[in-house]
């Protein structure tokens, strides 16, 4: 068994039993999490550069964390303070480092579509940790994973994405992973955040954030992305809170008990209140834990692939 | 294609196997069971049944998976998609008793080392299988219980049935 693909770019080119191959890893390297030495020494022999072009820090860490588990040796590296501020493309920046024995990358980086094109000038796999306003795998991944875990399966259940659906790379590749396990999505919050013609990736759209509620078993509620947002695309943030933010009197008002999800940085009291991050119904925490499983089952799954390379 | 036990003869060497820890362990309070996913789970669940049968106490007993602790990761082309551990006691100053169905050249049960002592340290690990192809080993590794101990050359393939899971209890050995 193996993955059908040599990197992990997004899951728009995943095959749904690849996805199920990564969640059943996944269930065991959680299961390793849990023992007294939560390490495991599977990939001793590999080398994992995590290539930085943005700011994070659940999903750097999360890496990290994954990779040493695996007994993987790491290098971090991070756009601020390297060569790229003289001036180094991203190809010769790469082509150094795994002329240095590197078998491996996790990239972030702030232009979408960036780790498609390493992809076509290295050997090594590629593991994609969010470019632009795209992808994000391994997040749709864990929120997929512990949506899973709560609810048992993801067929037929009915997923909320709520907010900055425009700039999100996590509603895009949630939008993918979701409706590959047959989940049913709606994306909502204002009109101007939400992309034209999105109806064609099969969702649905709902204006009205407590339509959307009623509706789902599950809210994913997204970060406002005003680094991403280059003219204003809302009044304020007071209004967007008044209007679409989440809170606990919303959620009370419903019929039953949804799940509250966020992938983080949350911005408390913007598009979801305390009362409801920190509530029993948020599984945000949980989201985290099961960052690490996710990102140990990909590295090792991926890293199968490496005799192809040499 | 060659038969070495057949369902009558592996059922009286599952006896015999269960009887031997039995007599060299008295009682099972400080010694524990684990079979090797994927395939010992089947012969460690019948030991650990007869064992059960013939002696008093509580009989305890874990699955263990050597996955990602095996030296050829990288040689296959595939990956081994990780079975589950199970092994819901503690194993510290315990006397483990390791089952596989066949053992060859060691390396399995090498691996298998390496992920208990990872569970705490027990006090005494031993090891019983099926079958052992005698003169194959790669590493130092005997079994101190064996079912049948065959010679075999490296092309050859030892293939344990069982009823729980192929619909008969059979051992053959296949050119």
């Amino acid at each position: 068994m193996s993955l059908s693909v040599k990197h992990l770019l997004g899951i728009k080119e995943l095959q749904q039993q690849d996805i199920e191959q990564i969640f059943q890893t996944a269930d065991n390297f959680k299961q390793v999490l849990q023992r007294s030495i939560r390490k495991v020494p599977a990939l001793r022999d590999t080398t994992i550069v995590n290539l930085f072009f943005e700011n994070s820090t659940r999903t750097r860490i999360s890496f990290e964390l994954a990779e040493k588990r695996l007994s993987a040796d790491t290098v971090n590296f991070s756009s601020s303070g390297s060569s790229v501020s003289k001036g180094e493309t991203l190809i010769d920046t790469v082509k150094n480092i795994l002329s240095m024995k590197v078998d491996m990358i996790v990239m972030r980086h702030s232009a979408s579509g960036a780790p498609w094109f390493l992809a076509k000038h290295v050997d090594a796999s590629i593991i994609n940790a969010g470019d632009g306003t795209n992808e994000h795998p391994t997040q749709a991944l864990l929120d997929a994973y512990s949506i899973r875990e709560q609810l048992g399966s993801l067929k037929g259940k009915r997923v909320t994405i709520i907010g900055d659906i425009m700039h999100s790379r996590v509603a895009l590749s949630n939008i993918f992973c979701l409706s590959k396990l047959g989940a049913e999505v709606t994306v909502s919050g204002p009109p101007t955040l939400i992309p034209k013609h999105i109806q064609d990736l099969g969702v649905r759209v709902e204006y009205d954030v407590k339509k959307a509620l009623e509706w789902c078993d599950v809210a994913n509620v997204l970060r406002i992305q005003l680094e991403r947002q280059h003219k204003p695309l809302f009044s304020t943030l007071r209004e967007y809170a008044i209007y679409y933010g989440v809170n606990k009197q919303m959620l009370e008002s419903l019929q039953r008990d949804i799940i509250i999800m966020h992938p983080g940085p949350i911005n408390r009291g913007v598009e979801i209140n305390s009362d409801v991050a920190d509530s029993k119904h948020s599984i945000i925490l949980n989201q985290v834990e099961n960052g690490v499983a996710i990102r140990m089952a990909v590295i090792y799954l991926l890293s199968g692939k490496r005799d192809l390379v040499d | 294609m060659k038969i070495l036990l057949d369902h009558k003869q592996l059922d009286i060497t599952l006896q015999r196997l269960a009887h031997q820890l039995a007599e060299n362990h008295l009682t099972f309070h400080d010694t524990v069971i684990i079979g090797i996913q994927p395939r010992g789970i089947w012969l460690s669940q019948r030991i650990a049944r007869i064992v059960q049968e013939i002696t008093t106490g509580n009989v305890q007993y874990g699955k263990l998976d050597i996955t990602f602790y095996r030296d050829d990761i990288h040689q296959q082309g595939d990956m081994h998609l990780p079975a589950h551990t199970d092994i819901p006691f503690s194993i510290e100053d315990k006397s483990v008793v390791l089952v596989d169905d066949v053992l060859h050249t060691g390396r399995t049960i090498r691996a298998a080392m390496d992920a208990l002592i990872d569970f705490g340290r027990p006090k005494k690990v031993e090891l019983l299988v099926l079958i052992d192809r005698r003169f194959s080993r790669e590493l130092p590794i005997q079994p101190d219980y064996v079912g049948r101990t065959i010679d075999t050359i490296i092309t050859q393939k030892v293939k344990v049935y069982w009823q729980e899971k192929d619909n008969k209890d059979e051992v053959v050995l296949l050119d």
